[in-house]
């Protein structure tokens, strides 16, 4: 009885050693990515699922339960969660991932951040001072952001630094080669002309020379209305837009007014990781993204 | 059999050597050339992201330029917020308002039980980390000739495993609507229950210790400690604290579209001389005077929130509801004081023993149904409960038709509908049906706004 009582309360000490480094991930794809340089030695956990408009979540009990559990945080930054980090992270009690701290990271500072605003103001929405924070859908930005992170695993988690570098090398080489061939494969959609709801594909145009003619949203996070609809409609006809593409979480009625109306098809892209059944992990995100887009594209 | 299965073997490691044949350096230079023209392709891509970037007004940053712009709040500037509120109020003119049954609460009010147009108080807010270590917040609210500070406080961030602690003043975490400041409630008014426990809301100067257990469920629990000065307890002059609280909260997720937290609270403090204006017995005609409780108060607040959003989505759609329960037992020594001669009140003699349980509560519920558009309702009641004192004692000075000594069930019906462009602008509309005073039915009609500049901090669940 005894003896198996110390057994247990052993078994109960020795857990959290054996168990996993805890990733809470803002947005799915740092949780896929964390996954992907940590392997079995991470366990990651997303506090955003794809069919969640990252700008907007709430303070949720069950995040702050999540964030005092947490070893490393992995999240966009540039003020992406504004609205929903901060008090979940003071309010978890957890010292070691507050801002400033080696236990969180922000993916955005790595990266070369589009549209940064000339000028900040409110009457121009919801702009965000460190640029667009919508960086995953770039590829390149991955593998910028995957460096640091392995770097920031192998800091924090130092038995298994080796393992994290492996896994980052293999990472790299895998990502550089289905960028080459993502890259062929979207050659084709050079220089189309889209219309997003929100600027959330900047970051992917930019990289497979698509060109954003509008937004559905008359200035970010602006609800669209049907003034500025009916200037798109005329945009659409003059300019030969090929597409329309939204996210799985913005409302599709906008989309379908128009398309409908302009005769070109709206077309629901993943957006990150679990956006989609093919988006299950980065790799398949882009498979499936650079697939919708040829499909839809005459 | 061996001999052929060590020729497989020779031969595929011989193949790789063998295989430098025309058809694979065919395969090699068509390789080549996909690589050539895909960098060439990057190339050029780069080129046009290079062109973009001189010709379009927005500048893109190199990640080497690092950290964000320094005119980016949260980096060594503190983040200021100003909200502005104003309102039309349509209702009854009733002179000094007060619930039936119930204590006045003498703490501040904003200017809600003003007719007509108003200006709200206007909040300013300014919050910053201090250093790694700590967040400090100042919240001030600003009326014509007063500016009252409703919260400065500072709190820890490296305290770490699950513990936060606060100092300074700030809003007391009982209840779920207490630590709400006005512009965050989804009515122009506070519920019935919160201005009779309190008056707006329970503020302390003290300390408050959190704690969130390292469960997948969130536990969190809370102790605080304070001057108390503020109704129902009174500010006593002392060196210990005059009021504590403990609070403890539970909450999680029910699929990906709901949350809930519920919580308990648990406040007690005390009073001196804590003053409300009663009518005496004076045979020459009632005089105003001073009725006068000295004792101890406690408060028990059951809170409960469910939040309801598609897939966890609340922009396009959401729902909340809330509901607040509360009792209240006060015991200690009544008293009535006055300046007129002929009044039974001259001298502030004591009028025995008092003792009071009192029990209420609200629910509401809130629908954004569309974006921008939210509708919602709340239903206010109250029990003035039991009280126990003398009546031979008390009615000998003060006059039975007080509206504290009234059993009665205070009630309000109320309905809004706001409107909302941004997350940032708010215009509201709002009838109710009071009936939180005995013998006055009163249907008001509240038309208000709620404006937000700069850097609107997040709020909480």
């Amino acid at each position: 009885m005894l003896r198996s009582f110390v057994f247990l309360a052993g078994l109960a000490m020795a857990l959290p050693s054996a168990a996993a480094f805890n990733i809470f991930a803002c947005e799915p794809e740092w949780a896929a990515l964390a996954k992907a340089l940590g392997g079995d030695k991470v366990s990651a956990y997303s506090a955003t699922h794809a069919l969640q408009d990252p700008h907007r979540i709430e303070a949720r009990p069950s995040l702050i339960a999540k964030a005092r559990n947490a070893q490393l945080v992995v999240c966009t930054g540039a003020e992406l969660e504004a609205g929903w980090l901060p008090p979940v992270l003071r309010e978890s009690g957890n010292a070691a991932v507050q801002p400033g701290r080696a236990g969180y990271f922000e993916a955005a500072p790595h990266v070369m951040r589009l549209e940064i605003p000339a000028r900040l103001d409110r009457s121009e929405g919801d702009v965000h001072a460190s640029g667009n924070p919508h960086i995953q859908l770039d590829p390149r930005n991955l593998l910028a952001v995957a460096g640091p992170l392995a770097k920031r695993l192998g800091e924090l988690d130092a038995a298994n630094a080796g393992h994290y570098a492996e896994r980052h090398r293999a990472f790299a080489e895998k990502m550089q080669q289905a960028i080459a061939r993502w890259e062929q494969e979207a050659a084709p959609l050079r220089g189309t002309q889209v219309i997003a709801q929100h600027k959330s594909f900047s970051y992917l145009f930019n990289w497979l020379g698509l060109v954003e003619v509008g937004t559905l949203e008359p200035k970010p996070g602006i609800e669209p209305g049907s003034a500025h609809l009916a200037q798109l409609l005329a945009q659409v006809k003059a300019r030969q837009v090929r597409l329309i593409v939204r996210t799985p979480y913005d409302s599709p009625r906008p989309g379908e007014w128009l398309a409908g109306r302009a005769g070109i098809p709206l077309v629901t892209l993943p957006f990150t990781v679990g956006g989609s059944e093919r988006a299950q992990d980065l790799f398949g995100l882009f498979d499936d993204t650079i697939a919708r887009l040829k499909e839809r594209t005459p | 059999m061996h001999r052929i299965a060590l020729l497989a073997v020779a031969s595929t490691l011989a193949l790789p050597a063998a295989a430098a044949s025309d058809e694979d350096l065919k395969v090699l230079r068509e390789e080549v050339a996909q690589m050539k023209k895909s960098y060439e392709q990057r190339i050029e891509a780069l080129e046009q992201r290079l062109a973009a970037a001189e010709s379009a007004p927005v500048k893109s940053q190199s990640p080497q330029d690092g950290a964000a712009p320094a005119r980016a709040a949260g980096g060594f500037n503190p983040e200021v917020s100003l909200i502005l509120q104003g309102q039309y109020r349509r209702m009854k003119d009733v002179p000094e308002r007060s619930i039936t049954g119930y204590w006045p609460a003498g703490g501040h009010g904003h200017g809600g039980d003003e007719r007509g147009l108003t200006l709200d108080h206007s909040e300013l807010i300014v919050s910053a980390n201090i250093d790694p270590w700590y967040r400090g917040m100042l919240n001030v609210a600003l009326k014509d000739g007063e500016a009252e500070v409703e919260e400065a406080w500072f709190q820890t961030l490296g305290l770490g495993n699950g513990f936060t602690l606060k100092g300074g003043r700030f809003l007391s975490g009982i209840g779920y609507l207490n630590e709400q400041h006005p512009h965050a409630w989804d009515f122009a008014d506070a519920p019935l229950m919160t201005k009779a426990l309190f008056g707006e809301h329970y503020g302390k100067d003290g300390l408050q210790l959190k704690w969130v257990a390292p469960t997948d469920l969130f536990l969190e629990f809370g102790a605080e400690v304070g001057r108390g000065a503020g109704f129902p307890g009174t500010d006593r002059n002392r060196n210990s604290a005059g009021a504590g609280a403990i609070f403890a909260h539970v909450g999680d997720d029910v699929g990906r579209s709901h949350a809930w937290r519920a919580g308990l609270s648990w406040l007690s403090t005390r009073a001196k001389d804590r003053e409300a204006h009663f009518e005496d017995t004076d045979a020459a005609g009632p005089n105003e005077v001073e009725g006068l409780f000295t004792g101890r108060s406690r408060t028990v607040v059951a809170d409960f929130v469910w939040k309801w959003a598609p897939e966890g989505n609340p922009k396009q759609r959401n729902f909340k509801f809330q509901t607040e329960l509360f009792r209240r037992t006060e015991g200690g020594d009544l008293a009535c004081a006055s300046d007129v001669a002929s009044s039974p009140c001259l001298g502030g003699p004591g009028l025995g023993k008092l003792r009071s349980s009192q029990t209420g509560g609200y629910a509401q519920a809130v629908w954004q149904f569309m974006p921008r558009w939210r509708v919602g309702y709340r239903f206010d009641w109250l029990n003035s409960g039991s009280k126990r004192y003398d009546p031979a004692t008390v009615f000998a000075a003060l006059d039975p038709a007080n509206a504290y000594f009234a059993g009665y069930r205070p009630k309000r019906h109320t309905l809004m509908a706001d409107w909302s462009q941004s997350e940032f602008s708010r215009l509201r509309l709002q009838y109710a049906r009071d009936r939180s005073m005995q013998g006055v039915t009163d249907n008001q009609v509240t038309l208000q706004y709620i404006m937000s500049l700069g850097a609107h901090g997040a709020h909480k669940f």
